[in-house]
Formats: structure tokens, C-alpha cells, sequence
């Protein structure tokens, strides 16, 4: 086996064959599997519950379902409550990336090509968000919202989560942007291409790598968001995902099975998008690392 | 890499720039103004682009730090102008809270815990991973997996298997493990570990997915060629990989310290604030929500953020200056090589 793997070239950018070329023993096996379990069982915990029946979950925590039901699921699936929660969640993450990708990609690119005074002063104002998680603004944020009136709407969370993304958003994108080779640039110039114009037609298109990554991040942060709709969304109409896994469960304190369902459902968006995209986000922080 | 990378930018951008600028001043004829229009329309595009970045940014998370500064100097319900100046005091009974005292306790245990558990285990899985094996990209999607998924479902999912009716402790009861059967959340000499269980479990695979990044940084040339001098596998992995990682995971211990005093969502979820307390698992953060806003008193609150604040600031430039700073001079004397 390790012939055939080790002769053929490998297809993977961000898998170069840079490790030492040691036939995997059956104690590396062991450990992932390991891994693996420690990893999957409580996922798998909360999904199977959710097949489960409260009596059977009561009787025997922790064991498979007699028989798979699926009217947890279906109930949760049937309820506007969660549609409309998945619809908010969706609202403000779609939102946060969007907004969050073109303030970021237009600010890096200032930092990653033009000189002026201040540029490492600017960028250190960015970087220093990185510092300061929502956690300690969160109080003042929640004055700072309502007094803009943006109180149990959508709009009072997406702004202050852009703001919060910026930092990793351009510590990401700046590296990649440096990358453009200036002869392009200063070919477009010759061309009579203003700066603009080359940020649009080449900018763009050449750091796209760099900006699904982080709008893949921005994404996942925006949907699995917590604090911030906790203090700012208080009208039940306005929940997001998380705010009503925690209010659902809560509510059906008794009813575990159903809180399971509840749960198993509002991970998989998160789950889904990360998969399609784990390699983006490997390869941006790479850059950000390495940069 | 920054400062050479730029010094490297600069010098054929200039020439281009005035290069430029001279091509205008041909066509046109007072070529000082040309020159001082295009230095113009250089700052106007540096304004547009990033003003609007720079606005939302200094509104949203630094401007929030003067208004918390600003309040937590008022005794204030939350409601109407903040009338009730109240000095010091606010500050003076937050330091002298036995609450707050056992938080900023917790924190510590869960900043230095965090390092000294997830660092080893991480860098072990991001070398494991970083092998030719089956499954190799399989499983570095599943260990970031736990990391994906929200606080809530996790802290929702964990307590679920905690409790003291929970799977855990049936799942030991069927192995005939009864003996080992805990109550994981409640039991004060237990919760913080079993925090720093669930801590580890969700964010591990941020840490390993770093490391990887970083250990892709290092050339490939440096291990093959220690390979064929004979060093052994480990041998590389002590004296090349791991001092070659070493910024990689300083800026690893720098994101896990700050979020580590920073933590929040996931004592809230799991413990709520009450148990939290009771339990040994409160910090600063759950301290401030409680003693804050879940209590109205809204100066109060901002008087704790902005000693979290101060922590973190503290912590975060004291970092820098000792830890991080190796590294920026690395990478200036290092970076000119290039």
C-alpha cells in the first residue's frame, strides 16, 4: 500500500509529502481511531438520541434506540418555530459574510498595497480586535445598540458581528492580496487601468481563495453566535438558532428526546458548510500564519 | 516577513508612482499640481476603501470600551441618563467580591489548564495528521468538527450526557463501572475539570488545524535532508519540527489565553449562572452578566467589563513584549535572508 500512495503524486496543495516516510504502524491507527471515537460519540449521542424515545432515554441513557423513530424529528421539522429560527440564523450570517467580505477585502487591500503614513498603525488597530473577543464590549455594546434603536432586530446583531469579524477577516486577506504580483498591477497601470478598476477586474477574481475562507469563518461565527443575540434579541420572533436550542430546551426540559432532535438539526448547516469547504479554511489560515 | 515583504514593495512602487506621476506632468502643464492631484486621489482611494472598515470597527469594538469605561463610574439601572456618580466604588466592590475573587480564580486555573492539556495533546494529533495515512483529510475534518458546532448545541449535547442521570454515568453503569459514576456537573471538585473536558474537546481541533497550517510552513527540504543524514523520526520532530512550530504555537497560546479569560457561553449554557457559582466553574465573564445585566445594574456591569478589559489588555501586552517578541525579531533579521 504505501508504494502505490508514495509513488503517486499527490493532488493535494496543502498535503505535500513533507512527512517523514514512515510506514503508519498500527499504534498511529489506534490513536485515530481513538481520536475518532472520543470525537464522534457525543455527536452521535445527541443525533441517535434524537431517534430515541424519552422512557427509553430515562431507562437507559446511554443506549441505541429499541426502534428508530422519527417523529422527534418530523415534530421539529413541522414547526414554524424552528423554520423560522433557521430563517433569522440564515438572515444574519448570510448578511454578517456579505458585509464582512467587502468592508474586509476593501481594507486589506489598502493595507496590502498601497504606502502611506499610518498603514502600520492602521493595521495594528485591526489586529488589536483580535484581542478583545465580544465578551468584554458586550454590555456597553447592548447600550450602544439600543440607543440606536436596533433592539430585538436582526440589524443590532449583524453590525456589531461585522465589526468583530473585521480582525481575522483582514489579518487573513492582507497576505493574500500582498501575493498579487505587482507586475500585473503595474501592467493594468500601463494600460491605463485606474486602482479601482484593478481592484475589481484582478483584486477580486485573484484573492477569491483567500475570501471564501474568510467568509467561510465569518459564516460559521455568525451562525453559531450566542452572546450577542442573547443580549440584543429578546422578542421571541427574532430568535436565532442558538437562542432557541437554549429556549427549547428549557421549554422541554422533560422532553429529551425532542431536545435532541432539536439540537441534531440546528448543527448540521454549520457541519455541512465547513465540510464542503475544510480545505479553504486550512489553506487561509496557512497564509495567515505563515504571513 | 512583514517588514522586509514591505521594504521590497516599496522601492518599485516609488519609481512607478512618479514614473507615473512624471507622465502626467508631461501632458499636463504645471507638473507640482498633477503630481499633489494624483497624491490626492491616492489618499481619496485609501479613505474610500477603508473608511467604511475603520468606521464600523472603531464604533463597534473600541467605541463600546469608552462607553463601558464611561458608566462604570455611575450607579445606573440601565434606564434613562446616568445620574448616580458613584467614583471608585463600583471597582472597589467588584475587587472585594468574594464571586468575582473565586471567577478571576477559575479563570486562571482554565487559562494555565487549557495551555498545558490541549497544547501537548494538539501538537501530537497535528504531527499524527500531518502523515501520509488512510483517512488523513477525513479525519482533519472530523477533529474540527466539535469546534464548528455551536457553543449551544455542545453545552446543550454535554449536559445532556452529564447529568447525573445522563449517558456518562449509564454508560458505566452497563460496563459495570458503577463505581466511577460522578456527578460531573455539580460536584465543586469535579465541574472544573469536567469544564476543562469539554473545553478541550471543542476547541482542540482550532489548535491542531493551526499547528498544521505551521508545520506546512516548514520546508520540506530541512526534514528530508535530516532524513538522510539519519536522523530518526522523533529525533526530527524534537530538534527541527518543533522549534521551526514555535511561533506557530506562541500565537496558539496567545488566542488560547485571551479566550480562555474570556470564556463565556459555554458556563452559561452548561451551569447557567447560579449552579455556575456553586459549582466552582463561574468566571469573570458569567460574573458580569449576572452581577450586570441579569441584575439591572447596569454601571455595576460595565465596571466588571472594564476590568476584564484591564486583565486582558494586561495579559495580551505582557505576551506580546516577552513572548511574541522573539518572534517579530525573527522575523526581521530572519525575513531579510529572502
Amino acid at each position: 500500500m504505501s508504494t502505490t500512495t508514495l509513488s503517486r503524486p499527490s493532488h493535494r496543495a496543502e498535503a505535500p509529502a513533507k512527512s517523514i516516510r514512515r510506514k503508519p504502524t498500527f499504534g498511529i491507527y489506534f490513536i485515530a481511531l481513538a481520536l475518532v471515537g472520543t470525537i464522534i460519540t457525543p455527536i452521535a449521542y445527541i443525533i441517535i438520541g434524537g431517534f430515541r424515545s424519552n422512557a427509553e432515554i430515562t431507562q437507559d441513557p446511554a443506549g441505541f434506540p429499541n426502534e428508530w423513530r422519527v417523529e422527534n424529528y418530523a415534530n421539529v421539522l413541522g414547526s414554524d418555530v424552528f423554520w423560522r429560527e433557521v430563517l433569522n440564523s440564515t438572515i444574519a450570517a448570510v448578511a454578517t459574510t456579505l458585509a464582512v467580505v467587502v468592508l474586509g477585502v476593501m481594507a486589506a487591500y489598502v493595507l496590502a498595497r498601497y504606502q502611506f503614513k499610518g498603514r502600520g498603525a492602521l493595521f495594528s488597530v485591526f489586529t488589536a480586535g483580535l484581542m478583545f473577543p465580544m465578551t468584554v464590549a458586550i454590555t456597553p455594546l447592548y447600550i450602544l445598540v439600543r440607543s440606536l434603536g436596533l433592539m430585538n432586530s436582526l440589524a443590532g446583531v449583524i453590525v456589531p458581528q461585522v465589526a468583530f469579524q473585521l480582525s481575522i477577516t483582514i489579518i487573513i486577506l492582507v497576505p493574500f492580496l500582498r501575493t498579487i504580483p505587482r507586475e500585473l498591477e503595474e501592467a493594468a497601470f500601463m494600460d491605463g487601468c485606474g486602482r479601482l478598476k484593478f481592484f475589481w477586474r484582478m483584486v477580486i477574481p485573484l484573492s477569491m481563495p483567500g475570501v471564501v475562507t474568510v467568509g467561510i469563518l465569518a459564516f460559521i461565527a455568525s451562525w453559531n453566535s450566542y452572546m450577542l443575540p442573547l443580549f440584543i434579541l429578546n422578542n421571541e420572533a427574532t430568535y436565532t438558532l442558538p437562542l432557541g436550542v437554549q429556549a427549547f430546551a428549557s421549554q422541554y426540559s422533560v422532553d429529551t428526546a425532542k431536545v435532541l432532535a432539536f439540537t441534531s438539526l440546528s448543527m448540521i448547516p454549520a457541519l455541512v458548510f465547513f465540510s464542503l469547504f475544510e480545505r479553504r479554511i486550512v489553506g487561509g489560515l496557512t497564509g495567515a500564519v505563515k504571513g | 516577513m512583514t517588514p522586509t515583504n514591505d521594504s521590497a514593495v516599496k522601492t518599485p512602487v516609488a519609481p512607478v508612482e512618479s514614473a507615473l506621476g512624471g507622465g502626467d506632468a508631461v501632458a499636463s502643464p504645471p507638473p507640482s499640481r498633477g503630481h499633489s492631484r494624483r497624491r490626492w486621489a491616492i489618499r481619496a482611494e485609501i479613505a474610500l476603501l477603508a473608511g467604511p472598515a475603520l468606521l464600523v470597527f472603531l464604533t463597534f469594538v473600541i467605541l463600546p470600551v469608552i462607553i463601558a469605561a464611561y458608566y462604570g463610574f455611575f450607579s445606573w439601572s440601565g434606564y434613562g441618563p446616568a445620574t448616580d456618580f458613584v467614583g471608585l466604588r463600583n471597582y472597589i466592590v467588584i475587587l472585594q467580591d468574594d464571586a468575582f475573587q473565586s471567577a478571576l480564580r477559575h479563570n486562571a486555573i482554565i487559562v494555565v489548564l487549557s495551555l498545558v492539556i490541549q497544547g501537548p495533546i494538539a501538537i501530537g494529533l497535528a504531527l499524527l495528521l500531518n502523515r501520509k495515512m488512510k483517512f488523513q483529510s477525513s479525519l482533519r475534518v472530523l477533529i474540527f468538527a466539535p469546534y464548528v458546532i455551536s457553543e449551544v448545541v455542545v453545552g446543550t449535547g454535554w449536559s445532556l450526557i452529564l447529568a447525573s442521570n445522563g449517558a456518562l454515568n449509564g454508560m458505566l453503569e452497563k460496563l459495570g463501572l458503577e463505581g466511577l459514576q460522578q456527578d460531573w456537573l455539580s460536584n465543586p471538585e469535579l465541574a472544573i475539570w469536567t469544564l476543562m473536558a469539554i473545553i478541550t474537546w471543542k476547541y482542540i481541533g482550532f489548535a491542531v488545524i493551526l499547528f498544521l497550517a505551521g508545520l506546512q510552513g516548514i520546508p520540506e527540504e530541512i526534514t528530508e535532508a535530516a532524513a538522510i543524514d539519519g536522523a530518526s523520526y522523533w529525533q526530527i520532530q524534537r530538534r527541527i519540527t518543533l522549534p521551526l512550530m514555535g511561533p506557530t504555537i506562541r500565537i496558539w497560546a496567545f488566542l488560547s489565553i485571551i479566550g480562555s479569560l474570556q470564556l463565556f457561553d459555554l458556563v452559561y449554557i452548561v451551569w447557567g449562572q447560579y449552579v455556575a457559582e456553586t459549582a466552582g466553574t463561574s468566571t469573570m465573564a458569567t460574573y458580569m452578566v449576572s452581577s450586570g445585566r441579569n441584575a439591572g445594574s447596569y454601571g455595576y456591569g460595565n465596571a466588571v467589563a472594564v476590568v476584564i478589559f484591564l486583565i486582558s489588555l494586561t495579559v495580551a501586552l505582557l505576551y506580546q513584549r516577552f513572548v511574541l517578541r522573539r518572534d517579530t525579531d525573527g522575523a526581521v533579521t530572519g525575513g531579510s535572508d529572502n
